[in-house]
């Protein structure tokens, strides 16, 4: 009786192909039902503070199956404040990308500006995103390129220090190839430097898109506006708990995505792993 | 003074590579490390000369003064009487560990050498040149292959096609075929040894193998152990050419010179851990 399944996806060939498919699938599904039914358990009680899980897809229904209304004002669709939310991401995180690997690189390359530099920079990386907020309103006076400016000064320290640390680390013997074969600035920057520092880049930028997200959604909370930052402030203000969880899923889930995009990316971009 | 300088000028006239009284001290902060001490080495056009001696030994730092990747603390080191300060197309290295870029294909590693060294020629005779030399090396139908795709032995051929591309007059190699297997190795000493007949380039090469030494030189220099270490001996290898190795094998005088190099690296100089 047990023996039969197993002897069964032995000889069908779909099933053979989908075994390995199902083992992937399946223990997360289980262990998502699992914790569901916790959930469920724990705030199924009538005094609780929070909904159950069947409360927070009743009451967000509308919101799940559209997410592209406009009503004006900040009220709208889940689409258009992740979009927005995304947007300000979007400008922030490329003037990072930009800037960082820009910076990184002369840095990189230049042991007496690396001395002078890296002190500075490893204590402005961890000051909190959020503490840049209050200085970028002062000196910017909009809430708009606050938030902005919040995504950039969050993303840029991880990009910055990954790619000094890329460029350091171009092994010597590429360093004299490039000295016996007497190689251009140019060429010895686009033949040795960048692809030997790019997967090291690359690092810096998937943790920069992280932190990105992240600081996205609290700089939106303090500057409002349309945003999945603020949409969860508001819900909050408003004792619209479903709301939240369902705007925390969505935040999950893109910012999931938002990795897996720089991976995918990458995945163009960086040359194939040298075998030892 | 002025005739001093006039009698080193008409010494060295003769010879195409001159390692001058050559030494390379480096600083520590307990104090001096002494590596190569009062080295000097004249090398004729178109010889063939290996230099053997045991790890530590400087050697490596001695290729490096020739190649221009390091610079003596005293001493000269000159190519055609021109003292040589830095790295140049003149002198090819070819590296242990054979330097390929893993992201370039085997075309174009070979293609960024000889773009560097020839910018001004057109992209026609650049893929050209490149196409000779991969043929030269055998490795044609490997051109589109990355380096991590290929073979050690085959790597090494890439490095070797690679330095022969920039027309070189001088080949510099660092133990090459160290990281081989016997039987490529032997077939790449073959495919040196041809390379080096047909291109009359002088070569400098270190080794650890006194067969491959035997095999290949036209002159073998020992190195003492270092710290400090200088040149030992210097062993003539009277070999006809071209050379076959079964034959060299079959020659009594190849034992004797043999026999004299091991004496040499294990007995008179014989490393401290090996006694």
């Amino acid at each position: 009786m047990a023996s039969s399944p197993l002897r069964h996806s032995a000889t069908n060939p779909v099933l053979k192909k989908l075994a390995p498919i199902a083992r992937k699938v399946l223990p997360p599904l289980v262990a998502l039902t699992v914790l569901l039914i916790i959930w469920q358990i724990l705030c199924s009680s009538p005094t609780s503070n929070l909904p159950s899980p069947i409360k927070t897809f009743n009451d967000t229904y509308t919101l799940i199956v559209d997410p592209f209304f406009d009503n004006g004002g900040t009220n709208k669709g889940l689409f258009w404040q992740i979009l927005a939310s995304l947007e300000r991401v979007a400008i922030g995180y490329s003037l990072a990308v930009v800037v960082g690997i820009a910076v990184g690189i002369i840095i990189g390359s230049n042991a007496l500006l690396y001395d002078a530099f890296d002190p500075i920079f490893q204590v402005l990386r961890t000051v909190p995103p959020l503490a840049w907020l209050p200085i970028a309103l002062a000196a910017l006076r909009q809430a708009n390129p606050s938030a902005i400016f919040v995504i950039f000064i969050t993303a840029i320290w991880p990009i910055i220090i990954n790619t000094t640390v890329g460029v350091q680390q171009i092994p010597q013997d590429y360093k004299n190839v490039a000295k016996v074969l007497n190689l251009s600035k140019r060429k010895y920057f686009f033949n040795i430097l960048f692809p030997a520092a790019v997967p090291y880049i690359f690092t810096g930028l998937r943790i920069g898109i992280g932190l990105a997200w992240l600081a996205i959604i609290a700089a939106e909370m303090l500057v409002g506006g349309v945003g999945i930052g603020f949409f969860i402030w508001d819900s909050y203000n408003s004792s619209r708990m479903s709301q939240i969880i369902l705007a925390l899923i969505y935040v999950g889930v893109v910012g999931l995505l938002l990795d897996r995009l720089i991976a995918w990316i990458s995945t163009f971009v960086i040359p194939e792993e040298p075998k030892h | 003074m002025q005739m001093l300088k006039s009698e080193t000028q008409t010494q060295t006239t003769a010879a195409f590579l001159t390692i001058d009284q050559v030494s390379k001290v480096y600083p520590t902060p307990k104090g001096d490390a002494v590596v190569l001490d009062n080295v000097s080495l004249e090398v004729k056009e178109g010889e063939f000369i290996c230099v053997i001696g045991h790890s530590g030994c400087g050697k490596s730092t001695l290729l490096n003064m020739v190649s221009g990747l390091s610079l003596p603390t005293t001493g000269q080191v000159r190519l055609r009487d021109q003292v040589i300060t830095k790295p140049g197309p003149d002198r090819m290295v070819v590296f242990q560990n054979y330097s390929l870029l893993p992201w370039q294909t085997v075309f174009e590693n070979i293609y960024l050498a000889v773009d560097s060294v020839f910018p001004h020629k057109s992209r026609k005779t650049k893929n050209a040149i490149v196409d000779e030399h991969l043929e030269l090396v055998g490795l044609t139908e490997a051109a589109k292959k990355k380096p991590t795709q290929i073979s050690g032995g085959m790597k090494q051929r890439v490095a070797i096609a690679r330095a022969l591309a920039t027309c070189p007059e001088m080949l510099i190699l660092d133990e090459p075929f160290g990281a081989l297997d016997p039987i490529t190795r032997e077939e790449l000493q073959d495919q040196l040894l041809d390379i080096w007949r047909q291109h009359q380039i002088t070569v400098l090469m270190i080794t650890h193998d006194i067969d491959e030494a035997l095999f290949l030189s036209d002159r073998l220099v020992m190195m003492t152990n270092g710290p400090a270490a200088h040149i030992g001996e210097i062993m003539d290898i009277p070999f006809p050419r071209p050379r076959v190795r079964s034959r060299l094998m079959e020659d009594p005088h190849y034992y004797e010179l043999r026999n004299e190099a091991l004496d040499f690296l294990y007995r008179r100089f014989a490393h401290e851990e090996e006694v």
